[in-house]
């Protein structure tokens, strides 16, 4: 704001009352243009990366859209119709992998949250090693999907793997089915999921928590608070922000679940942990029937939008 | 156990079917029009004496196959100076869905190897071109050919593939855990009441002989070729209809799922567990694909053998898919491209010997009645399947539903469903799939 002020005023060359007046419609038409002119650089990226092809996506969806057929004809909201219809090929595949999906997220995400935050409340104490379990526990994260994928689909394999063979040792049983039926296979998706990303999550409290005053801990003390006071009414509270976003992108991330049950469960029993992204690849890149796809993308794009509304509102209310 | 994964990676395309590839472009115009008998494009193959053209080759031999396969590559430019071939090698995978892009941009390739099931999706987007000309000129007619390979290459009476090999399923045995339970290593069971017996024995020494797995790989393509023993097929002859709900189908279903009731095979068998328990000498009898001849000659210490599929049902049968040559039409069509490539189909297809040795049947009769390939035992056992062999029928947009199909097959291995009301469910749908598809395609 001075700074525009500034330029105006080294610029004005007029006699004072006048240049005033000019200088001050100078100045809003500066302050009108800055930001944008600011937000010029990420404006034209989201424009041309963010926007524009959702656009383009929503209007491809009103579409038989096919990659290689060169007829792409208007139907318009048929694709969606499809996703409605008990009657159409995609009606069934669609909604139990929205089912599938919503079940993986209601289940991991609550993990995902709280596992983490207990992981950071202890590495932020102070005890030898601590480095070492804090690289320890973010191992995981840093492997691929593929790795972990694969490394387990082994481990928790019903008659060859590790994991029954161990159970089995200590006298429980040990032909649980991992991953060839369900609930177990919600259970390892899930249980592997949270081994696997807990690290990011902790690292992000981790930050969070050493944002917090140690004053506030001292003055808390000696007050007399105990242990779980200064967690209720210092921790919590200053965290709440990170927590608000470790909660909302722990929510995308889950919704987004793909290579998991790609290569674990390989959408066993029948189709029932095949997911609604796994879903979107086959359609569009399997199929070619981009239309559908992105009828599926954009239903699933304002699915989100309202779990995040509903997300955020929730916490505005707590906050009030 | 890379090496298994990688291969089954190396065939996931087929049978999951990545539908298909490219632009349209071309599609009405000049493409088609330059194989035809046009002198510019050459003699369908015989040779080229046209200017030097680079040729880019697009495969997804990613396995042991794909060294042998870029061996033959080189000696082919260093015996044609004015023909070089570069290749590109992606998973099938990968491969299939890169396809379409490259080629709508115009950065396809000029050859590709194509599985048989996929070339009508291809060809009836317009992507690859006709090669009935090279057929022609190689003086390449079905009797040089197994019947069905030589007829998968055909959509809408025109030919679009060479056929450079067939992969079948093989019947693999643990020699060491069939000596075991007292049966002779030296004579795996060719029949049901072999079979049955075998696994009675195995199960008597606490074996459970032969693990069901509920997945595409294996389980999935054991069905596929057990239906077709048992008289079934998957579709009606004109793709119009879905036919895996049938009495043979349902009872071949059956009889897979009471091999876990009967304890034959254990229940929940994980992906690749069939072929790992193999390996280990946990179980004794594993249907798998031809590749994985490779991958145990990689265990010297496994003691094993392969042999035809055994006739569980009223006749032989065995699943199978094939390699193929096509050419893919380019947005400007370069007819030296075109005849520089019908060459070098032409030329490998005459030392698909030496392709045979990367584990895989050679397509051409000569080639595999000859003594050199007899003397890849492994590879030469599975040979005579292929007069019976039941490739998957040339329709566009098929593997969505054959999709379908593998997995109401893994829902009646998991127990979720009766064989019936699984393979009745898959149908159900598959219908649908195959209508949409007729939309789409036109036919």
């Amino acid at each position: 704001m001075a700074d525009v002020i500034e330029v105006g005023a080294a610029r004005g060359d007029a006699p004072p009352p006048a240049g005033r007046t000019r200088r001050r419609g100078a100045t809003e038409r500066g302050h009108r243009a800055t930001p944008y002119l600011f937000l010029a650089p990420y404006l034209v990226l989201f424009l041309v990366f963010g926007l524009a092809p959702i656009l383009f996506g929503i209007w491809i969806s009103l579409h038989q859209w096919d990659l290689q057929l060169p007829n792409r004809p208007f139907i318009g909201l048929e694709n969606y119709r499809d996703l409605f219809s008990s009657d159409s090929a995609d009606y069934a595949d669609w909604w139990s992998s929205v089912r599938a999906t919503a079940i993986f997220t209601v289940l991991s995400v609550p993990l995902l949250v709280v596992v983490p935050l207990g992981l950071a409340l202890l590495l932020n104490e102070k005890f030898p090693g601590r480095t070492f379990f804090r690289a320890a526990f973010f191992a995981p994260y840093v492997l691929g999907v593929a790795v972990i994928g694969l490394l387990w689909r082994f481990l928790l394999d019903a008659n060859l793997g590790l994991v029954n063979r161990l159970l089995g040792a200590v006298g429980l049983p040990a032909d649980t089915p991992w991953v060839t039926d369900v609930p177990w296979a919600w259970v390892s998706l899930v249980g592997v999921t949270v081994w696997w990303t807990c690290g990011f999550n902790a690292v992000i409290y981790l930050a969070g928590l050493q944002d917090i005053p140690a004053e506030l801990y001292e003055a808390a003390r000696v007050d007399g608070a105990t242990a779980w006071d200064r967690f209720r009414h210092v921790t919590l509270p200053g965290l709440r922000p990170v927590l608000l976003f470790v909660l909302t992108t722990t929510i995308l991330a889950s919704a987004n679940v793909f290579g998991q049950s790609f290569l674990i469960t390989q959408g066993a029993p029948g189709e029932q942990t095949r997911t609604v992204v796994w879903r979107i690849v086959d359609e569009g890149l399997r199929n070619y029937d981009v239309g559908q796809a992105s009828a599926m993308s954009v239903l699933f794009a304002l699915l989100l939008a309202v779990v995040s509304i509903v997300n955020f509102r929730l916490f505005r209310y707590r906050e009030d | 156990m890379i090496q298994n994964e990688m291969s089954r990676r190396r065939l996931l395309g087929l049978g999951v079917g990545l539908g298909a590839a490219a632009t349209l472009t071309l599609a009405g115009c000049g493409g088609g029009s330059s194989t035809k008998g046009s002198t510019a494009a050459g003699n369908g193959g015989k040779d080229y004496t046209g200017p030097k053209v680079d040729l880019k080759l697009w495969n997804g031999f990613t396995g042991g196959d794909g060294d042998i396969f870029k061996k033959l590559v080189e000696q082919f430019n260093s015996e044609h100076q004015n023909i070089a071939v570069s290749v590109i090698t992606y998973e099938w995978q990968d491969y299939y869905s890169k396809l379409p892009g490259a080629v709508t941009s115009g950065n396809g390739p000029d050859i590709a190897v194509m599985h048989m099931d996929q070339l009508a999706t291809f060809a009836a987007r317009g992507v690859i071109t006709e090669l009935d000309d090279v057929a022609k000129a190689l003086e390449l007619s079905e009797g040089d050919f197994a019947p069905t390979v030589w007829k998968g290459g055909i959509y809408h009476d025109k030919r679009y593939g060479i056929p450079l090999d067939m992969h079948p399923m093989g019947f693999y045995y643990n020699k060491a855990v069939m000596q075991k339970a007292g049966l002779d290593p030296n004579k795996p069971p060719a029949t049901k009441d072999e079979y049955t017996a075998a696994l009675t024995e195995l199960k008597k020494s606490g074996v459970q002989g032969f693990w069901v797995s509920p997945f595409q790989f294996t389980g999935g393509m054991t069905f596929y070729s057990l239906l077709h023993q048992w008289g079934g097929t998957l579709f009606d002859g004109e793709v119009a209809k879905a036919t895996f709900n049938s009495d043979p189908a349902v009872e071949a279903c059956t009889w897979l799922v009471d091999m876990i009731k009967q304890g034959f095979s254990p229940a929940n068998v994980g992906q690749d567990a069939d072929y790992l328990a193999l390996k280990s000498g946990k179980n004794a009898f594993n249907f798998n694909g031809i590749w994985q001849i490779n991958d145990l000659k990689k265990s010297p210490q496994v003691q094993w053998g392969v042999a035809p599929l055994p006739q569980i049902g009223s006749q032989k049968a065995t699943w199978a898919n094939s390699h193929n040559f096509t050419i893919v039409k380019q947005r400007s069509a370069d007819n030296n491209k075109v005849s520089g490539a019908k060459v070098f189909i032409n030329w490998l297809s005459q030392h698909s010997l030496d392709w045979a040795k990367g584990g895989q049947i050679p397509a051409r009769k000569e080639v595999r009645e000859g003594a050199e390939f007899k003397a890849l035992p492994e590879i030469s056992a599975l040979a005579p399947e292929l007069e019976y062999a039941a490739f998957p029928p040339a329709s566009p947009g098929l593997g969505e539903v054959m999709t379908t199909f593998y997995n109401s097959f893994n829902e009646a291995a998991l127990g979720k469903k009766s064989p019936k009301q699984a393979l009745d469910d898959g149908v159900n749908k598959a219908n649908k799939q195959l209508e949409d598809n007729r939309k789409k395609y036109g036919s």
